[in-house]
């Protein structure tokens, strides 16, 4: 790896850091309505997929999406303004903090119904294995997913069709406020794909080098026909599930123990001890990305509003008569 | 124009339709080996291999979201429900996945796939196999819902619905695969969204779709006898509605009776009648009449099950009565 990989593997993960503790901000003040997901704690989960992808990959996730969305390169600007439900937004403010995607970038969602992306990650990849494309889906979800019918619909059907797909469960301990081991009869979670025949793999998700090289090592094997792979990753979130979480199901030092080994205090680290970067390089990203936020979010403080003709837009692609 | 059955012009469609795009494929529950549970794929799988007909497992959720996501990375799937009684165990996949897709994403995704589904009562098949369903997919918008009671206009919507980037319900009924009627023999579709007028009439404005058509056409055949000239108007498609044809012939008629087969309790003739009252209240002679499904779940045994079913009786009689 060069440096400049390593130090935008740094960025992202600010960047998403400082996006979801200003997302955290605008919405006490109640300039983000709905529900917030924030997506600290597990950066490095998606930051090291997103370094591990092609860019003809695609990738589909659960609500716990803006991380997800900056790493699959939309930019500040248009997660904040989404966020704040502007006609700037990425999903043009119809989506909300749940919703964002971006087709063009191969990124699928952002989806809201626990499980329910997994049968759609299926057929985005039934797609890649019928149009012949080199291309792997990966499908990210939680712990919490694979208690739900959904998930073993489509990874008993992904592996019966030998489909070109990555599962990463990002086990952050807890469905909600319920751990695997209160919600679920097996809370080993890969169990569940070595009961489908599925070879299946974990790593710590708080590293984001360990996460990008076991990331490109299954989207390897499965370019060259592997058919389906599993991987835990084996995250914290250090927030509540959302915004109003009281936080009954586990103490304060639990958190403070992860917290410890966090993926970008962890990262750091590392690029000190390797002698990839300086303190003053890293420190100028930190000050580069809080300058890069300050600019999201002011775009989309001044971005206008869906107008009310966006009312009816979208509803269908073709429109035929009645209503 | 030949001569064929509800059967052969679905069949034809999706022959024709996957033999012009390869884009297109089939899926569902014994589509292929099998040639589907009443036959419509028969020969399909021989024609078109294996990775077009695709036998899934059983597994509804499956079925309808991995269609959805095919068709979100560039495929046209139309997915087989082996009833459209199933399709409560996809319902998340239908109402929550493709209805929203289009529009949650500010129109980044199209979603061209059609979800076939049987279904109707009269076969002995108990509660949970024999509904109508219908009206509670017509609820939301994002979803098209076709349910054609000719097989011309089966042919030609279905060809539309795999056309086009919608999400389509395309609703059979599993009684009338036998029914006849003509077929242009060219390439046609027919454009979704636009009732017709079936048989046309000055004294009563009959509505309704699928199997209904033909107890409709054989009630104003009765109705004719007794001097009562009845306009029969096919919905064809219930979402989007197209009442244009509806309230063109009420206000000729002035009397309205809507005929369904599902439950009348906020069923598709509610919605009509209301829609009428709406836009033509002026041009009202007489109470509009329903003729639907009695409010049971629908009974094994045959006596009952055709007591609870709509009849061609009741619907000569409903509109006896709008004439009185």
């Amino acid at each position: 790896m060069q440096k400049k990989e390593y130090l935008d593997l740094y960025h992202q993960m600010v960047l998403i850091r400082r996006l979801e503790e200003k997302a955290a901000e605008l919405y006490q003040k109640g300039d983000i309505g709905g529900f917030l997901h924030l997506y600290i704690g597990q950066e490095a989960v998606s930051t090291g997929i997103f370094a591990a992808r092609q860019p003809q990959d695609q990738v589909i996730t659960a609500y716990r999406d803006h991380g997800v969305a900056i790493n699959a390169g939309i930019p500040a600007d248009k997660v904040m303004a989404e966020l704040l439900g502007k006609a700037t937004g990425i999903s043009k403010g119809k989506g909300g903090s749940m919703h964002m995607a971006d087709v063009d970038k191969n990124f699928f969602g952002g989806h809201a119904i626990v499980g329910a992306h997994l049968p759609i990650a299926s057929g985005l990849a039934l797609s890649n294995h019928m149009q012949n494309t080199n291309a792997v889906t990966i499908a990210m979800f939680g712990d919490g997913a694979t208690n739900i019918g959904f998930f073993h619909e489509a990874i008993n059907i992904a592996m019966a069709w030998k489909l070109p797909i990555l599962w990463v469960c990002e086990n952050n301990r807890y469905g909600m406020g319920t751990s695997p081991e209160r919600a679920s009869a097996v809370s080993d979670i890969i169990q569940k794909a070595c009961g489908y025949g599925m070879q299946a793999y974990d790593v710590d998700g708080m590293d984001v080098i360990a996460m990008k090289e076991m990331v490109e090592e299954r989207l390897t094997d499965i370019r060259a026909g592997s058919g389906p792979q599993f991987l835990e990753a084996c995250t914290y979130r250090f927030r509540g599930h959302s915004m109003g979480d009281p936080e009954r199901y586990r103490s304060k030092s639990e958190v403070r123990k992860f917290i410890e080994k966090g993926p970008i205090d962890n990262f750091r680290k590392f690029l000190f001890k390797e002698e990839i970067a300086t303190e003053e390089e890293l420190n100028q990203i930190g000050s580069d990305v809080l300058k890069e936020i300050e600019a999201a979010v002011q775009f989309a403080q001044e971005s206008p509003e869906p107008a009310d003709e966006a009312l009816f837009e979208h509803v269908y692609v073709e429109h035929a008569g009645g209503s | 124009m030949a001569v064929i059955t509800m059967r052969e012009a679905i069949s034809q469609a999706l022959w024709e339709e996957m033999e012009r795009d390869e884009k297109v494929f089939i899926q569902g529950e014994e589509v292929g080996v099998w040639g589907g549970t009443y036959a419509v794929t028969k020969g399909f799988l021989d024609h078109f291999g294996a990775e077009r007909v695709r036998d899934t497992p059983i597994a509804e959720a499956a079925i309808v979201g991995s269609a959805i996501g095919a068709a979100m990375g560039g495929m046209r799937p139309v997915a087989e429900l082996m009833t459209i009684n199933f399709a409560f165990v996809a319902m998340d996949h239908i109402v929550n996945e493709a209805a929203k897709m289009h529009y949650m994403f500010g129109g980044q995704f199209k979603i061209p796939m059609v979800i076939r589904a049987p279904g109707g009562g009269g076969r002995q098949l108990a509660a949970t196999h024999s509904q109508t369903p219908d009206a509670i997919f017509a609820h939301f918008p994002g979803l098209k819902v076709v349910a054609p009671g000719t097989p011309a206009d089966a042919k030609g919507l279905l060809k539309e619905a795999i056309r086009i980037d919608d999400p389509v319900l395309f609703i059979e009924n599993a009684t009338v695969y036998q029914q006849k009627g003509e077929v242009p023999e060219d390439d046609f579709t027919i454009p979704i969204g636009k009732s017709k007028v079936q048989r046309e009439g000055s004294d009563v404005t009959l509505v309704t779709y699928s199997k209904m058509v033909d107890y409709s056409m054989r009630a104003a055949a009765t109705l004719a006898e007794e001097g009562i000239e009845v306009e029969v108007v096919d919905l064809r498609t219930l979402r989007p509605l197209d009442m244009e044809p509806i309230i063109a012939s009420f206000k000729k008629t002035n009397r309205a009776v809507i005929a369904e087969e599902g439950w009348r309790s906020y069923g598709v003739g509610a919605e009509v009648a209301s829609r009428i009252y709406e836009q033509a209240f002026d041009y009202l002679d007489a109470p509009i009449q329903r003729v639907a499904q009695k409010e049971v779940p629908l009974p094994y045994n045959a006596r009952l099950e055709q007591l609870a079913l709509p009849q061609v009786d009741d619907i000569v009689k409903a509109v006896r009565e709008v004439m009185r």
